[in-house]
């Protein structure tokens, strides 16, 4: 198994971080990952992401310019990365500030309501783990379980109290994914 | 009454001077009139005298002293053109119970190395400089320094230092002394016998604060070169004095025993 | 077996570094590289192994600073990218004229000038073809992954000190920037003063004792015949480095008809590149230097026996491509496929210009 993933967004919205737990999340179960971020500039306030590869073998290239499956968080990143899926690979996407919606008809596609999801549980910085776990749902490449293992890897002590919290939060991303129809 | 022989004068008990074992036997390559000589003289005197041979890193500069490291008997690291200061901060950070010194001219010093002895002094590197100021590139044959007066002829000012064209000297040391890393800046010469023992115990202090732990001991000698100015020996002191000192004035410009700390207190209020 | 960590490449060279007994790091922030220095500053190993780490005013002090270090018979070493090493190289050349052991750390970004901080491969000249002023050369160690960016730090500093020459780390922001699981090597003590002694004692300035001559580190010789003869000591011991340390890796050569030459973060390219070439039935392998100097001349020469053609891929207008040239010796052609300016290529396109190769020769 090897999965290529693209996750792409706004700076801030949690796109790096995401990555990194799915990243962790593969260490615990002992798999090879790579994680490779877009830096510099682009960073502060703008678009920023992440290629994360998930895989059984030795990874090659931690560069690819095609997806198994993209998760995409802002129109900028819509743009750019819609066309990178790889035919019957996956396009995960929240629709808060999406104006024009993917259009491909080769490929699955899913909408989480993310922004929308963490605002009702009051703590808008849970909306990375929503979608992370919309995305498990669909892909369940990693366990929940190992998830948790890497948050604790990955988060600082003092962090460890937010872990159910977010594990809560991953639920309910699973919960509320669904497929999205044009 | 039988003559007075040679070898009945030379004898330990009427041995009034002798050259210390810090500096060697190889003849020095400076000019006639050079104050070089002098202050390595006394730089060895110093390490003699405190006993720490053992214990002192040099650092020689791109210049007249580049060969330093052949006149007295300690380890020597060679720097590139202005980056002694750097050498020095990596040697002292990593033995901090060496004794360590750069020995540097103005070109190295003042113009290319401005950067390099501005951090370390503002770190307040625990290390002691010795500052040879005399106004001129000796060693690539007498073009202008960044310390050559106003109207002095070099072989790249040969009408004179003008500000249009030239800028104006850098007094350097005045600019090190409003450092809060450093302890001690001092101006001093070595044309007297009096001057001589006024150095010394200026360049003894410099080593003596590396034990304190105080910040960077700065220690600028106002110098000769009789080749560069083309002036006898003889003249080349007259002018110093007369010119030199004007720009130049010797004595101490900071002396601190106080702690770095409410130094720095003081320099930020 | 050490711990294992998930690491950016960045990291990986900061905790190596307190990992294998480094007395002395000393840096300027330059991107993509800055995490190195911003490691070290959190992790203090001032307090727990003693080891120094300083923020100098320039790269220019940073070399220079390492020259000073390095004469003590420290290990000691930098890192930057590509402007910033270009300020370093009359420091580099010193060090290697005066023959000090130290590793210095390149983050290459794209140029020329100030660039972009995105990630290239055009520093390759400034590394092997000197970059400073004289004949000499630095050990160039390019690391494929962040398990390498950890573990040449140690080799680059055993390198040094074998040979009393600096080692520098060639790499780039896609390594630099990237997170990868990383076995972590055991905590090596600092060398102690004795260790210094046994190791650096004939030539180290620690102080002059009654027991010894003076040291004296300059790279200075005003005698042409002398300097000569440093020269011919300096160049016997490069043949040697060149009998001795060249390091590479093969992928798929065993029955390629054609193959990739790419170091770094172009061998992980080149490595999926093979892989969709293999899958289209088209018999490739990749030869990936881990030294870029000294260079797997030899190797690849036999190899030019064998395969009809060689595509050499670097993130640069074609740099590499001539040591390439030079192995293969006119008997087989040679071709150079890059992106540069900070642009990666993909896998996909590689292929494509491998293809490409194939089908015109050239």
């Amino acid at each position: 198994m090897t999965e290529e993933i693209i996750i792409a967004g706004f700076g801030g919205q949690g796109v790096l971080s995401m990555g990194k737990i799915l990243a962790y999340s593969g260490v615990m179960q002992n798999q090879e990952v790579t994680w490779m971020p877009s830096y510099g500039p682009e960073m502060r306030g703008g678009t920023a992401n992440v290629t994360v590869i998930v895989s059984d073998e030795r990874i090659s290239s931690p560069i690819v310019h095609q997806y198994d499956t993209a998760i995409i968080l802002n129109q900028q990143s819509m743009d750019k990365f819609e066309k990178t899926v790889k035919t019957g690979g996956i396009l995960l996407f929240d629709p808060n500030g999406i104006t024009h919606p993917p259009k491909r008809t080769d490929i699955k596609i899913f909408a989480i309501d993310g922004v929308e999801e963490a605002t009702r549980m009051g703590n808008p910085k849970t909306f990375n783990m929503i979608v992370l776990g919309a995305y498990l749902k669909i892909k369940p490449v990693v366990k929940t379980e190992n998830v948790e293992k890497g948050l604790r890897k990955s988060l600082p002590e003092r962090h460890h109290k937010l872990i159910p919290m977010n594990i809560d939060a991953i639920k309910l991303g699973m919960e509320k994914v669904k497929e999205f129809s044009l | 009454m039988a003559a007075i022989e040679i070898k009945d004068i030379i004898k330990k008990e009427n041995l009034v001077y002798g050259k210390t074992k810090i500096l060697t036997d190889n003849i020095m390559h400076y000019c006639p009139g050079c104050s070089h000589g002098v202050i390595h003289k006394i730089v060895a005197e110093v390490i003699e005298e405190l006993g720490i041979q053992e214990k002192t890193i040099g650092v020689s500069p791109v210049g007249c002293s580049v060969l330093a490291y052949n006149y007295l008997d300690i380890d020597w690291q060679q720097a590139a053109h202005g980056r002694a200061p750097a050498l020095a901060t990596a040697t002292k950070r990593l033995l901090p119970d060496h004794y360590v010194f750069t020995y540097q001219g103005d070109g190295d010093l003042a113009s290319i190395g401005t950067a390099e002895i501005l951090h370390a002094c503002n770190r307040g590197e625990n290390i002691t400089v010795i500052f040879v100021n005399n106004a001129i590139y000796g060693m690539t044959g007498g073009q202008m320094a960044p310390t050559t007066l106003m109207g002095m002829a070099t072989a790249t000012s040969p009408y004179g230092r003008e500000a249009a064209l030239h800028g104006y000297p850098l007094k350097i040391t005045e600019l090190i002394a409003q450092l809060p890393g450093v302890a001690y800046v001092t101006r001093q010469s070595v044309q007297t016998p009096a001057a001589v023992r006024k150095a010394k115990k200026a360049i003894k202090k410099g080593f003596e604060n590396q034990d304190k732990k105080i910040g960077t001991s700065f220690i600028e000698i106002v110098s000769t070169c009789s080749s560069g100015w083309k002036l006898s020996p003889v003249d080349s002191n007259r002018w110093m004095e007369e010119h030199m000192f004007k720009f130049y004035p010797l004595g101490d410009l900071k002396d601190s025993e106080r702690n770095s700390e409410e130094e720095y207190k003081k320099y930020i209020e | 077996m050490g711990e294992l960590k998930l690491m950016k490449g960045n990291e990986a060279i900061a905790e190596a570094a307190m990992r294998c007994g480094c007395d002395g790091y000393f840096g300027y922030p330059i991107t993509p590289q800055s995490e190195i220095m911003e490691t070290l500053m959190l992790a203090k190993p001032w307090e727990t192994t003693g080891m120094v780490v300083l923020q100098a005013e320039s790269e220019v002090a940073s070399i220079n600073m390492l020259y000073g270090g390095a004469s003590c018979g420290k290990k000691v070493m930098t890192s930057s990218s590509s402007p910033g090493i270009s300020l370093m190289l009359e420091g580099i050349s010193y060090l290697a004229g005066a023959e000090l052991p130290c590793l210095i750390v390149n983050v290459v970004r794209g140029g020329p000038g100030l660039g972009t901080i995105q990630p290239s491969q055009a520093d390759y000249f400034q590394t092997t073809k000197g970059g400073g002023h004289g004949d000499y050369q630095v050990i160039a160690l390019a690391p494929a992954s962040v398990q390498e960016m950890n573990d040449f730090v140690g080799l680059g500093f055993d390198l040094a000190f074998k040979y009393r020459i600096p080692s520098l780390i060639l790499t780039d922001g896609v390594i630099g920037q990237m997170m990868e699981k990383v076995i972590v090597a055991e905590s090596k003590p600092r060398w102690t003063d004795a260790e210094i002694k046994k190791i650096s004692g004939t030539w180290a300035t620690t102080g002059k004792t009654k027991d010894r001559e003076r040291h004296v580190i300059t790279s200075l010789n005003l005698e042409s015949e002398k300097q000569e003869i440093h020269n011919h000591h300096l160049q016997a011991k490069y043949r040697e480095i060149e009998v001795n340390e060249v390091r590479f890796e093969e992928f798929q050569t065993k029955d390629a008809e054609y193959l990739y030459v790419a170091y770094g973060s172009s061998a992980r390219i080149c490595q999926k590149s093979v892989q969709l070439a293999r899958a289209k039935g088209i018999k490739v392998g990749l030869l990936r230097p881990i030294t870029v100097w000294p260079y797997p001349t030899v190797r690849l020469s036999e190899l030019a026996n064998q395969v009809k053609g060689m595509l050499a891929v670097e993130m640069s207008a074609g740099q590499m491509v001539y040591d390439v040239r030079l192995a293969a010796n006119g008997k087989i052609p040679v071709s150079h496929f890059g992106r540069y300016g900070g642009v990666i290529p993909s896998p996909d396109e590689v292929l494509v210009a491998m293809e490409k190769f194939i089908k015109e020769g050239k």
